[in-house]
């Protein structure tokens, strides 16, 4: 029972080790966690749906290394997603910039449940406005026929 | 933009840019050819494209590549993430369509020009700025419908 507990602690302590290679890894840990967390908002250009902290693919692991290399040069953070984004476009960034060119891509989704919604409202207002009318009263002559029909054994 | 558009396909940065500077050895034991510099694609419309040995759609596209050398197309090539002597073993095997070769075993030059994958072709004008780039193997379509029009047109301007 210990056993397991010690077990289950230690996958919750688990973090994911991400594809860094002991030999990509910078001596100095706090220039190393920087290179993480920059190298995990950069796309893998190759599988593109993973960051470079993630991939295996060799360009990724290029591409840490370059991330690497620029920090030791002195770059900040912003400098050395820069430096791949020049070369690499908006793209490279998981998170894309917000600005003139990306409105659409952070703003498109808002407007979509916006539009959706007040589609929505503008229906059940529709419908509850339908609703409300009351039905015409029957005439004598229907009345009479109803209730000649609901008295029929047949039916 | 579209359903489409490959989204493997990133557009690239470089389009009416000048090429990055860079200045390559010739791929080690190559017999014959030029190295390759930046400085070295102006002056005329040239092609560079970015092959490996290792690249197996390089291997589709080297009979293409073969036939433009020899109709005189303008053709360096970019040695990328190659072994010392792959690059000229490969060359030797197959044939050597290239003019120049640049040997870029870090894949340094590559991450410079947006590299993705090899292979990728790069229309370069006469000033040396890269005005498209083909990603994949250059087919017989690709050369009539995109390539061939855009030299053309590349030749004719001043």
């Amino acid at each position: 029972m210990i056993r397991l507990a010690a077990l289950l602690v230690a996958l919750l302590l688990a973090t994911p080790a991400g594809a860094v290679l002991p030999e990509e890894r910078l001596e100095d840990p706090a220039l190393e966690s920087r290179a993480r967390q920059i190298s995990r908002d950069l796309r893998c250009v190759v599988c593109q749906n993973q960051s470079i902290d993630e991939s295996d693919a060799p360009l990724a692991a290029d591409l840490r290394v370059l991330v690497r290399e620029r920090l030791l040069a002195g770059d900040s953070d912003e400098e050395a997603r820069a430096y791949l984004v020049a070369r690499y476009g908006d793209y490279v960034l998981l998170k894309p910039a917000f600005d003139i060119g990306t409105a659409v891509l952070w703003l498109g989704p808002l407007l979509a449940v916006l539009t959706g919604g007040a589609g929505v409202a503008v229906y059940w207002k529709g419908r509850s406005g339908r609703a409300a009318v009351e039905p015409a009263p029957l005439a004598a002559d229907e009345r009479r026929r109803l209730d000649a029909l609901l008295k029929d054994d047949r039916l | 933009m579209g359903l489409r558009r490959d989204p493997a396909i990133l557009p690239s940065m470089l389009i009416d840019r000048p090429l990055p500077a860079f200045d390559l050895q010739n791929a080690p034991e190559r017999d014959q050819g030029r190295p390759l510099a930046s400085t070295d694609l102006r002056g005329e419309p040239t092609l560079l494209n970015v092959f490996a040995s290792w690249c197996v759609s390089c291997r589709v596209e080297h009979p293409m590549l073969m036939r433009l050398a020899r109709d005189g197309e303008p053709l360096h090539g970019l040695n990328w993430k190659d072994g010392e002597r792959d690059g000229a073993r490969w060359l030797d095997e197959f044939g050597d369509p290239y003019d120049r070769v640049g040997h870029d075993p870090t894949g340094r030059t590559g991450i410079d020009l947006g590299v993705t994958g090899a292979p990728e072709t790069f229309v370069i004008d006469r000033q040396g700025r890269v005005r498209y780039r083909h990603v994949g193997p250059i087919t017989e379509a690709v050369w009539a419908d995109t390539l061939a029009p855009m030299m053309a047109e590349l030749r004719a301007e001043p």
